[in-house]
């Protein structure tokens, strides 16, 4: 077998995972030995044109699914991938994009755009599994460099099994020794945030957003009791939780929490 | 009748269209930006003031700390806060941190291979393989940079309103410090390869007005006021004096005007507006690659970007070595939200960049106007194609390198369209 086909595709967000892609810098070369790229338009002149969809082996895609015209390209994309990963939180879950569903879109296009409101096409934002299947998520906002590396080597020599931690931020952050940021003041989604980034953000003084998503099974008692003994409710949980998760249904089965 | 169409430019952050109409001598140009409509404006009404600057971060990957920047300045700007020295001191390295990433990103990545006929950087690897090392370690320098002040190289974490969620340690510094040594002498590979491609440059000229911030201090970066080539220094407060945007209805990314009926932001601009307040070093190699200011010709903006980086790499080491001789301290962060508007004017790799928000009593925001250095662009991209393509058209060159022309051109404002909304394709029809 030659080389595996690699395409890299963007839809709506801030191609920031393209680019955790190039800070790979010390391994970029080596992978790129090792597969055959056929579509990278922010990187390179290859493919017969930036936009038409070509055949590959592993499809890499980033951004999330805002208009009609995205959902059109992701069908096409799928039809031309053998595998399809979804990179980072807008194309894994709706990351940071799903933030506009909580409000009427057409009042927003006029708050942006006025009278020309009508030339712009939008949809809820949501992520690639709504209208595609997936074969891979790696979450993130950005996607994380270590995670993206591990994945890909296992993708492209197949040995031992690929899996995300299926526990919270909450235990790296314990790892790494790091002061709880609920003890300065803060709400920190660590609890119920899934791990994998090595609890970035604690670790410099800020606190989780969430933005790998949730863990599977979020504990959300033992999460409740650590909001009420720092005076803070559920509720002010899940308007921080829904920075990256608002397209999710974990959400809105959060909220039944808070009724009973 | 010949028709050009080439979808989705290659090699820029983002996608745009290209499209030239030519028929019996009439000429129709258009920079068109179908990308997908953001709505960052609206989704900032209502938040708090202390994730703003995390939400308007995911603007883009590329400048996220600039972003990041101007909105916590704009809040501070809003609340009254005057950050302290060391926290001014580690701002500007988070930002040469991006600048040293975002430049070597455009200049050796998405620009080199214009200038040596290569699809992409990969295909320089057997023919450049010391240069593109060098390249690939200025980049990872950039990054090294932000990861260490920014908490992360995309989107950074641990810079706030009042300060920095982490101080870097002593000797976390003096390990950056000795990795800016190294860089020094890897730019200096890349300005002698810019200086030996310098004459591939095309000879395109357009006068056009060139909007910065100006600083009395030093060269600007997050500090300063507002200067125009055409209309002279106003308070950063009183952009929309400068900045006046409206809609096009084939592009999804707002435009702006001025004095004429465009203007330019972004290296060549600042370089331009500025050039007095760069290093020496970063002058010198002005000169070594007979950058001239003001220069009108946009293909300039790949020297304007090598000479900032320069400085870039320089300046950091000064920064550094003043951090050390103060001491680090861990600084309390005092925020007391209040109402009222602030301005967070910032210039990010691309331009200067405004963020202007209004917040309520309660610190939450009622309204936010984000101006993007891409969008100041984009007209000024448009009627630069309007200018040249007669002149492409009467040296006799071929749809293919007409279009090749155009994409390059484009590419040298490093066009960040995710930013001004989030596209290019190149479609050129001659009748």
């Amino acid at each position: 077998m030659g080389k595996p086909k690699v395409a890299i595709y963007d839809f709506t967000g801030c191609e920031g995972c393209e680019l955790q892609i190039v800070n790979c810098e010390e391994e970029l070369l080596d992978i790129i030995a090792n597969i055959e790229l056929v579509y990278w338009r922010e990187a390179a002149t290859i493919s017969p044109d930036g936009k038409t969809p070509v055949d590959c082996d592993i499809a890499l895609v980033e951004g999330g699914i805002t208009t009609p015209h995205d959902i059109e390209r992701i069908r096409k994309i799928r039809l031309k991938s053998k595998i399809l990963v979804a990179c980072g939180s807008c194309a894994s879950f709706g990351g940071i994009n799903a933030l506009k569903n909580d409000l009427p879109l057409d009042e927003m296009k006029h708050l942006v755009y006025g009278d020309m409101a009508q030339h712009f096409e939008t949809i809820p934002a949501a992520p690639m599994r709504n209208y595609v299947k997936v074969d891979y998520e790696l979450p993130g906002c950005p996607m994380v460099k270590a995670e993206f590396l591990k994945f890909f080597k296992w993708l492209l020599l197949g040995k031992d099994k690929w899996e995300l931690p299926r526990y919270s931020v909450c235990i790296e952050c314990k790892r790494k020794e790091n002061l709880c940021v609920y003890d300065k003041g803060m709400l920190c989604l660590g609890p119920v945030t899934r791990a994998g980034c090595g609890a970035n953000c604690p670790s410099f003084g800020a606190p989780c957003e969430g933005c790998r998503g949730l863990v599977p099974e979020p504990n959300v008692n033992a999460a409740l009791d650590v909001l009420t003994e720092h005076g803070l409710s559920l509720e002010d949980a899940i308007n921080n939780l829904k920075m990256f998760c608002n397209a999710e249904k974990p959400v809105a089965t959060l909220h039944t929490w808070t009724k009973k | 009748m010949v028709e050009v169409y080439i979808p989705y430019l290659t090699r820029i952050e983002g996608h745009g269209n290209i499209v030239v109409k030519e028929k019996e001598g009439k000429i129709e140009c258009r920079w068109e930006i179908p990308e997908a409509p953001r709505f960052y404006e609206a989704m900032l009404r209502g938040k708090p003031w202390d994730k703003v600057a995390h939400i308007t971060s995911r603007i883009c990957g590329i400048c996220s700390a600039g972003h990041t920047l101007a909105s916590i300045k704009a809040t501070e700007d809003a609340f009254g806060i005057k950050p302290s020295e060391q926290t001014w001191l580690l701002r500007i390295l988070l930002n040469y941190g991006e600048y040293i990433q975002s430049h070597s990103l455009h200049a050796f990545f998405l620009a080199l291979p214009d200038f040596v006929g290569a699809p992409s950087v990969i295909h320089l690897i057997p023919s450049h393989k010391e240069a593109v090392l060098a390249a690939v370690r200025l980049k990872k320098l950039g990054n090294d940079i932000a990861d260490l002040i920014g908490g992360r190289a995309v989107h950074p974490c641990s810079a706030f309103v009042g300060g920095f969620g982490r101080i870097p340690t002593e000797n976390e510094l003096l390990a950056l410090k000795a990795k800016l040594q190294k860089g020094q002498q890897d730019i200096h590979i890349m300005v002698d390869v810019f200086a030996s491609l310098r004459k591939s440059l095309p000879n395109f000229e357009r006068k056009t007005e060139f909007i910065s911030l100006y600083w009395k201090n030093e060269y600007p970066w997050i500090d300063g006021d507002i200067v125009s080539s055409e209309s002279g220094v106003i308070p950063y407060r009183e952009y929309l004096k400068f900045v006046h945007e409206w809609v096009k209805p084939y592009s999804s990314a707002k435009r702006a005007k001025n004095v004429f009926s465009s203007y330019a932001v972004g290296p060549l601009a600042r370089v331009n507006n500025n050039f007095k307040q760069l290093l020496d070093s970063a002058k010198e190699t002005a000169e070594k690659l007979s950058l001239k200011t003001p220069s009108y010709n946009p293909f300039h903006s790949n020297l304007a970007r090598i000479v900032e980086l320069v400085h870039c790499i320089d300046d950091a080491i000064a920064k550094i070595d003043k951090l050390l001789a103060k001491g680090l301290k861990e600084e309390k962060l005092n925020v007391t939200p209040r109402a009222g508007r602030g301005v967070g004017a910032v210039e990010v790799p691309r331009g200067i960049l405004f963020h202007d928000y209004t917040y309520n009593e309660t610190g939450h925001i009622s309204n936010a106007n984000l101006v993007i250095p891409t969008n100041q662009n984009h007209e000024n991209i448009e009627d630069d194609i309007r200018a040249w393509v007669p002149t492409l058209i009467k040296q006799k060159l071929s749809d293919e390198q007409i279009g090749f022309n155009l994409s390059m051109l484009v590419r040298s404002y490093d066009p960040c369209v995710s930013c001004s909304t989030h596209l290019i394709k190149v479609n050129f029809k001659r009748e």
